[in-house]
């Protein structure tokens, strides 16, 4: 990795030459209350996330990477500052619309995959197509497609406890894709896997980056990981430490 | 949008052995909901269909039986004469004037002494019943001490066979043959020779007086005419009508009593439902986080959740209903409150009852299944997700 954490002032130049960045955040907080004291979580985070950027969140546990990353996916609001993603400040809409905006403009890879056991691959993807206006045979086409995409095209009638733990991580980024979402957030995608399954899901996170131009921000505890990323950001407790870009860039 | 019912079956299927043991229960009180009002309405069917819209009944002013009733000679002889009553091939008017007594014979099974119907009439009582068919013997010879009974007594009470006899009245009635009263009342009763049993009981007049109408139209002017002679002092009802006030207080207390039933035991089952749904929402509330992640609103998971436990408590209702349309191969037999007499009514399926069960069963589902739901749809997928 280069040597190159990016500070605020560095980001605010870089927002001023590149286009909007597809993820801007500004002097984010949060803080959850437990009785009736408020324990933060997240603290003045400025941050900007350029379109097509595969970005990993670092941390210790605790750090507050995935409560950042919950909120950039609109599954969490922030207690202070601003968080626009592909220029609308999601903290502004109401849960309905939130649950709409998220339907088409994220997709989530858990690491522990969250498919649901009683729908096969196929249902388990076409699952977020429901929520579209899609017929159903734009549907089976593009569940398919995006099966295909992942390499487990002949597996689409099983279910998930019939599949290993990398293809279901596999049907879950399918899923992640199927709705050709602005950003794919992928909580430790690896952190429930084997060294080889890893390689695979992190080699076809990085094809979605490379080839299909995704913007893919990723928590991770995994430095393996952290390669397939383009940058790299480090939190601990709460604040933000720096961004640097990822060797080999 | 809303999830897809596949999903919300198999999360059923899945945990079959607690979605048996509820939908078991549930099952439960819709065979008891849907049994009584089978009962009711095998009862409404039996009494109702008794009577003919053909035939006006007479009884004394005021009483409700043909046991309390009582209608002279005289007042019979003027029922006759209306012009309103119809008249058959040799002129005769179609008027049947018969005695109504209850005699005590011996149930089967537990010896036990009941009320048993013994209607007199005549040639023209009989032919005014068409639904009525002797299946067995012969019909009772006027002047002679026989009886012909419905199939239901002979079913139900001892010693009640063609060839044999029965004492009542200071008599022995021979028994010359057996009735089958068309699913009607008729099937509890026992009929004679009008005079004979009018002789041996000591009555003078009649219980009642049946009368065919000339035509069904003519029952108003028949009523009028009634009303207006001081001699006769009689109420004038349709067939039918008589018949069903005859089923109210039965039919009532088996409403009351199945409504009442229904009620405990739908409690238990809406208590068992809830637990179950509990159940299903606390192992599936990484699901929900996840389903409400991927964008799916509260609502959606709200319905999901209500439809699993309507979806499971139609389950029950299906197997209830079914194992409840048996009991129409059995018949039930009961003291009538408003008769005081022994009376055999089948249990009868109509598909009103079956929507009624249907619906029941779905009611305990939304009720058993609400709080649940509710709690499935108020987490925060924050929360839900975590503790998935």
């Amino acid at each position: 990795m280069s040597d190159t954490p990016r500070s605020d002032a560095a980001v605010a130049g870089d927002a001023a030459l590149s286009p909007p960045p597809i993820v801007r955040i500004r002097n984010l907080s949060k803080h959850y209350v437990r009785g009736d004291q408020a324990v933060p979580v997240l603290t003045d985070i400025t941050l900007d996330i350029p379109e097509g950027d595969f970005l990993a969140l670092m941390g210790p546990s605790g750090s507050g990477k995935s409560t950042l990353l919950n909120l950039i996916a609109g599954i969490d609001k922030p207690s202070g500052g601003e968080l626009t993603v592909g220029g609308l400040n999601i903290a502004q809409l109401s849960e309905a619309e939130l649950a709409d905006w998220r339907a088409a403009n994220i997709g989530f890879i858990f690491q522990f995959y969250n498919l649901m056991p009683v729908l096969t691959a196929f249902e388990n993807v076409e699952l977020p197509l429901m929520l579209t206006d899609l017929s159903r045979s734009d549907r089976r086409e593009r569940v398919e497609l995006a099966l295909s995409l992942v390499g487990l095209a002949d597996r689409m009638k099983h279910y998930p406890n019939e599949l290993s733990g990398g293809q279901q991580q596999r049907v879950a980024i399918a899923r992640a894709i199927i709705t050709d979402p602005t950003l794919i957030v992928a909580d430790e995608p690896t952190g429930d896997l084997d060294k080889k399954s890893a390689a695979d899901v992190l080699a076809l996170l990085q094809q979605l980056n490379r080839e299909m131009g995704k913007t893919i921000i990723m928590v991770t505890h995994d430095p393996g990981a952290v390669r397939a990323a383009r940058h790299v950001t480090h939190l601990e407790k709460g604040e933000l430490l720096g961004t640097e870009v990822v060797s080999g860039e | 949008m809303n999830l897809p019912l596949h999903y919300i079956a198999r999360n059923l299927w899945t945990r079959r052995l607690t979605t048996a043991l509820t939908a078991g229960g549930m099952a439960l009180v819709v065979f008891v909901f849907a049994a009584v009002l089978m009962l009711d309405a095998g009862l409404r069917r039996t009494l109702v269909g008794t009577g003919s819209e053909d035939n006006a009944i007479l009884l004394r002013q005021g009483v409700q039986t043909e046991i309390q009733s009582g209608v002279s000679r005289d007042q019979a002889a003027l029922i006759e004469s209306q012009p309103t009553v119809a008249r058959n091939a040799k002129a005769e008017p179609m008027v049947s004037k018969e005695i109504v007594v209850l005699i005590g014979a011996p149930k089967k099974g537990d010896n036990k002494p009941q009320n048993v119907v013994v209607r007199g009439l005549g040639e023209v009582g009989i032919a005014l019943r068409p639904q009525v068919k002797l299946i067995e013997g012969r019909w009772f010879a006027p002047g002679a001490s026989e009886i012909v009974v419905g199939k239901g007594v002979h079913a139900g009470f001892e010693g009640m066979d063609v060839g044999g006899s029965t004492r009542f009245a200071g008599r022995d009635w021979r028994i010359v043959g057996v009735f089958d009263g068309g699913a009607s009342a008729f099937d509890s009763e026992a009929w004679g020779d009008v005079e004979q049993l009018g002789q041996a009981f000591r009555r003078i007049g009649y219980s009642s007086v049946i009368a065919r109408l000339a035509e069904r139209s003519d029952f108003a002017r028949l009523k009028a005419s009634v009303e207006s002679d001081v001699r006769l002092k009689l109420d004038v009802k349709v067939e039918p009508l008589f018949y069903e006030e005859q089923s109210k207080a039965l039919s009532q207390f088996l409403s009351i009593l199945g409504i009442a039933l229904s009620l405990i035991f739908s409690l238990g089952a809406v208590i068992g439902a809830a637990i179950t749904m509990y159940a299903a929402v606390s192992n599936r509330i990484g699901e929900i986080g996840t389903l409400r992640a991927l964008g799916f609103r509260r609502a959606a998971i709200l319905w999901a959740f209500l439809l699993e436990s309507v979806l499971l408590a139609l389950l029950g209702g299906v197997a209830g209903l079914a194992a409840a349309s048996f009991l129409q191969l059995f018949t039930v037999s009961t003291m009538n409150f408003t008769s005081f007499s022994q009376l055999s009514f089948g249990f009868h399926l109509t598909p009103g009852i079956a929507t009624q069960a249907m619906v029941f069963a779905a009611v305990m589902g939304v009720v058993g299944g609400f709080l649940p739901s509710l709690r499935a749809a108020r987490m925060e997928i924050v929360d839900a997700l975590r503790a998935g």
